[in-house]
């Protein structure tokens, strides 16, 4: 029984772990489409900025998740049961045929909680996504306009003169808004359980929840102070690691930039 | 390596037609002695017995899944599993948005848990678990209700004084009042709901004729009300 507790700690550090590059590249093209120079696409980045920043985390993960799982299953159904004679919405009811189900009914539980997990991990990235998006189109703009002027003085393109210079030297500016969002996206996993996923959270109200004599041979009052006690350790060590690995990242970063890190890092150099 | 993926993916496809019968069984895994989470981290319960024997009679392959009380119905209308079978009172409010079989435990009354002797219930704060018949009765009486996501928190808040007291199923409570000996029950016991029965989706008519006769056989038989006692759900047949 506590094998999967120990294992939702696994579970939470995965999901980091997927989401936080998934939903650094989802900024990354926001803040490209948010940039650009032809309009509707940069209504669509800024679009998708605004909406998502806009929408309580919350609201979001309750109707998102299930909206998203209708969608993939309408879609299925309208490809792999295009003679099914009854409407798909009965009343409350949705209703797909057996094979458009996803997964399937007879699928393995496992397949189930992946599924789940997957909804999740795309959840988690859209929202994240577009405040890093935000993050990153301010970090874009930061860079010297010196720079890209320079840039376009040696002849370089502007696709060269995105890649090249744009992108390199923004990451310094983009980096304490994007380590905020790391610690955000750390705290708010808990949410995992919102979206029906047996993570810590689930478990340290399960087994920490008072047991009676009756239905277990290891009988306890309300323990679930202690079990929350420990998630909050779990979560300050998580927070207190990402914050010695983000300095020292800001500290690469920093290197030969034009910035007062970078003015810092040159001066104890050559000191 | 795609030709591999079309295969698995064909595979899957007509499995899925060949064994349609799958029936996902939604529960709520955290109100003993109804539904919970065992030793060996499974669910286990009255519900959990009844159910597989159900499936047994009714010729279904059943698989369990558990849901958080709170988004046990949204999740059922989707689709996510086919029935709900959590303790879950046949109510008018619900029959609006859902379906029930016909109950496999009586109606039973509902009964008050407090820390002494000499609580108000009628008129002081009452702590129920939110979306439960016990919730919308203390909320049309004169009691201030707090709600709670869980049925532990439910207990947790008569334990620290938060509440004055809380109404809930007298099963789930027992074995609670029996064990700490500050919690005791109070007031008079309250008759509240139709019986408890499985939730199926409204357009599943069939599942639920299926499941409808299964009751009854057990009903028939006695084998029914041979559960009830071995759980102490409820009152029987």
């Amino acid at each position: 029984m506590h094998w999967s507790f120990y294992l939702s700690f696994l579970k939470v550090l995965l999901l980091l772990a997927v989401t936080a590059p998934v939903a650094l590249s989802f900024g990354f093209v926001g803040a490209m489409a948010a940039r650009s120079h032809i309009p509707p696409v940069s209504w669509l980045g800024k679009g998708y900025i605004a909406i998502v920043r806009g929408v309580p985390d919350i609201a979001f993960f309750m109707f998102f998740v299930i909206a998203l799982d209708q969608a993939f299953e309408w879609t299925r159904h309208k490809i792999l049961c295009p003679d099914w004679p009854d409407p798909i919405r009965q009343g409350n009811d949705f209703i797909v045929c057996q094979s458009a189900k996803l997964p399937l009914s007879t699928a393995p539980e496992f397949v189930h909680e992946t599924y789940g997990f997957f909804l999740a991990v795309i959840t988690f990235s859209i929202v994240f996504g577009a405040f890093a998006a935000n993050v990153l189109f301010g970090g874009m703009r930061a860079v010297p306009h010196a720079q890209l002027e320079t840039a376009a003085a040696y002849g370089l393109s502007p696709s060269q003169t995105f890649w090249r210079i744009l992108v390199p030297q923004m990451w310094v500016y983009a980096l304490p808004g994007l380590s905020n969002l790391w610690m955000v996206l750390i705290k708010a996993t808990p949410l995992l359980f919102l979206l029906g996923i047996e993570d810590i959270v689930y478990w340290a109200r399960e087994l920490g929840g008072t047991k009676t004599t009756k239905f277990t041979q290891y009988p306890h009052g309300d323990w679930r102070m202690w079990y929350f006690l420990a998630l909050l350790i779990f979560y300050l060590g998580m927070t207190r690691v990402s914050e010695i690995g983000l300095e020292k990242l800001m500290r690469r970063l920093s290197h030969g930039q034009a910035t007062s890190g970078g003015e810092l890092l040159r001066k104890e150099t050559t000191a | 390596m795609k030709n591999l993926i079309l295969t698995t993916a064909a595979l899957a496809l007509s499995a899925g037609m060949a064994m349609a019968d799958t029936v996902r069984m939604g529960t709520e895994g955290a109100y003993p002695p109804w539904n919970f989470i065992n030793d060996a981290g499974e669910i286990d319960g009255f519900e959990r017995e009844l159910g597989d024997e159900l499936c047994k009679r009714a010729n279904l392959e059943c698989e369990w899944v558990k849901n958080d009380w709170d988004s046990i119905i949204p999740n059922l209308v989707s689709g996510n599993y086919d029935v709900i079978i959590a303790g879950m009172s046949i109510t008018d409010e619900r029959d609006e948005v859902i379906d029930f079989t016909q109950n496999y435990t009586p109606p039973d009354p509902s009964a008050y848990v407090a820390t002494s002797d000499d609580v108000d219930v009628a008129n002081g704060v009452v702590a129920a678990q939110t979306g439960t018949i016990q919730a919308g009765y203390i909320a049309e009486s004169g009691a201030t209700l707090v709600e709670f996501a869980s049925p532990e928190e439910t207990i947790a808040a008569v334990r620290n004084g938060e509440a004055d007291a809380v109404l809930a199923d007298k099963s789930f409570l027992a074995p609670i009042a029996d064990e700490d000996a500050e919690l005791r029950f109070v007031a008079e016991d309250v008759p509240l709901g139709g019986g408890v029965g499985i939730g199926v989706r409204e357009s599943d008519g069939d599942l639920k004729e299926k499941l409808n006769t299964a009751i009854q056989s057990m009903k028939d038989d006695g084998s029914l009300n041979e559960l009830i006692t071995k759980w102490e759900v409820s009152s029987t047949f």
